[in-house]
């Protein structure tokens, strides 16, 4: 049997992803995540009497301490498992997979484990989130002089 | 000296297996294997402070429970062979200095058991040795860690994933006479058949199963009928459904065929994906539960034949496709 029959028969045999449910599931997940975030949102402005602006980064340290906590007691690859881009696209993701590395990393030490390894996962999104976001400024920059 | 090879094989006559020790992490232990195991951990830390000197305890206590049960000591050993799935194989490396006797590391992914148990068998039948101790253990933790993502890390496995067995085996070989012994062994070939995802194993390795199987019964002019039972070691359910169409398309008669990973877990209640993975998934199910029917006669001759694929995640993310490899080992009921 050459390769190119081999996969032929590997794909038909291949087991069913179940992308439609996993679809829907990450709408569910990401939007209940939403809500909560709203109301978190408005929990910090109508208590408080911050403006929007302010309440913003208030909400999100909220949003990354509670996926931190859970990442921690081991709850939220279980929740993650089900949600899948539900939890991570949202900035629980990226708090996840930052937790995840440094417990993963415990072990080793503070200065070669967690230190070096933390941001094993998310370094890709902050190094080409900065990348981008310079190279957009730039532009954005360029774009006033010629107006 | 009466074995030569007869191509790939080997058939032996005073190889046998004296004792076996096995000890296994919570999923395999709540598995329908988990009553035939020595012993069972409910968590992954098995009380140490690291999910690697967690495995290293696991395989020390499956060497003593082996030993123990033929009153031996560490230093009665001739011989200790082993691997598992870490870099620079350390659980067995670490795990030997509390060994006073010479130690050979091997390494063969998933197929580090047959491999180990298929040298072990050529070194005492060729006469150099009495006994020889191999050693094998994988733990999901550590594997995941080193092949995968951090163990709390939230992401959704594709559905072709398997599941790295917790679990450690020592199985004790000799020339004394006992009730089985090893019959035969065929060593495999490195397969690659252009597969490139690390989540979807049993594809990858499935044809260099294909290929060792048929190499085993053309040397020894056999086929399936002549066992009681074929196993491949980590191929899970959608490996083990591929390498049958492909025996069939071939018109090869399958018959008493399963796999490790299929066997070691209940695929449809437990959360493995498609079956369990590892050098301790076919260990396990070898010598903790075939291991015992062989010697209750239940069943006359077996092959196992442990799969690996022998991948870095290094050289995955260079986009290498994965070699593989699978060596066979016949076990046989003594009359």
């Amino acid at each position: 049997m050459d390769r190119k029959e081999y996969d032929q028969l590997a794909e038909e045999l291949k087991p069913n992803g179940h992308k439609i449910s996993n679809a829907f599931h990450a709408f569910i997940y990401g939007g209940v995540i939403g809500i909560i975030a709203q109301g978190v949102l408005e929990f910090f402005m109508k208590t408080y009497k911050y403006s929007q602006k302010e309440a913003t980064p208030l909400m999100i340290i909220t949003l990354v301490f509670v996926a931190c906590l859970l990442t921690g007691l081991g709850i939220y690859d279980n929740i993650a498992k089900h949600a899948g881009a539900g939890t991570f696209i949202p900035i629980t993701g990226f708090a996840n997979s930052m937790a995840s590395s440094a417990l993963d990393s415990k072990s080793e030490g503070l200065v070669l484990g967690i230190g070096s390894n933390m941001f094993k996962l998310g370094g890709t999104v902050l190094t080409y989130g900065i990348v981008s976001s310079s190279l957009l400024g730039v532009i954005r920059y360029v774009i006033t002089l010629f107006r | 000296m009466s074995s030569h090879f007869l191509g790939n094989s080997v058939k032996l006559d005073n190889v046998y297996i004296a004792s076996s020790g096995t000890t296994c992490g919570p999923l395999e232990f709540f598995g329908p294997l988990g009553s035939y195991f020595d012993k069972g951990y409910d968590d992954y830390h098995c009380g140490e402070k690291s999910f690697e000197k967690a495995e290293r305890k696991m395989l020390r206590e499956a060497l003593d429970i082996c030993l123990k049960r033929e009153q031996l000591k560490l230093k009665d050993i001739d011989l200790y062979m082993g691997g598992d799935l870490l870099n620079q194989i350390t659980t067995v490396n670490y795990l030997a200095r509390e060994i006073p006797q010479p130690f050979i590391g091997i390494y063969g992914a998933c197929s580090s058991f047959a491999l180990s148990m298929a040298i072990s068998s050529l070194l005492i039948e060729a006469g150099y040795v009495d006994k020889i101790v191999t050693l094998v253990s994988s733990h999901n933790a550590t594997a995941e860690r080193q092949y995968r993502y951090p163990v709390e890390y939230g992401v959704q496995k594709k559905a072709t994933t398997t599941f790295t067995a917790t679990g450690a085996v020592a199985t004790l070989l000799t020339n004394q006479k006992t009730s089985v012994r090893v019959e035969s062994i065929t060593l495999g070939k490195v397969i690659d058949y252009n597969q490139n995802d690390p989540n979807d194993m049993g594809r990858a390795m499935a044809p260099a199963a294909y290929d060792t199987i048929i190499t085993h019964f053309k040397d020894l002019k056999r086929s399936f009928k002549d066992y009681d039972l074929v196993v491949t070691g980590d191929l899970s359910t959608y490996g083990h459904k591929i390498l049958k169409t492909m025996m069939q398309q071939n018109k090869i008669d399958v018959v008493h065929y399963d796999d490790c990973g299929c066997m070691l877990y209940d695929v449809h209640k437990q959360e493995v994906f498609q079956g369990g993975s590892g050098c301790a998934c076919s260990a396990l199910v070898t010598m903790g539960y075939l291991y015992p029917l062989l010697k209750e006669k239940k069943y006359k001759r077996i092959l196992v034949v442990a799969t690996g694929a022998l991948l870095s995640p290094m050289l995955s993310a260079q986009k290498e496709t994965i070699p593989c490899v699978a060596h066979a080992v016949s076990l046989e009921v003594v009359e």
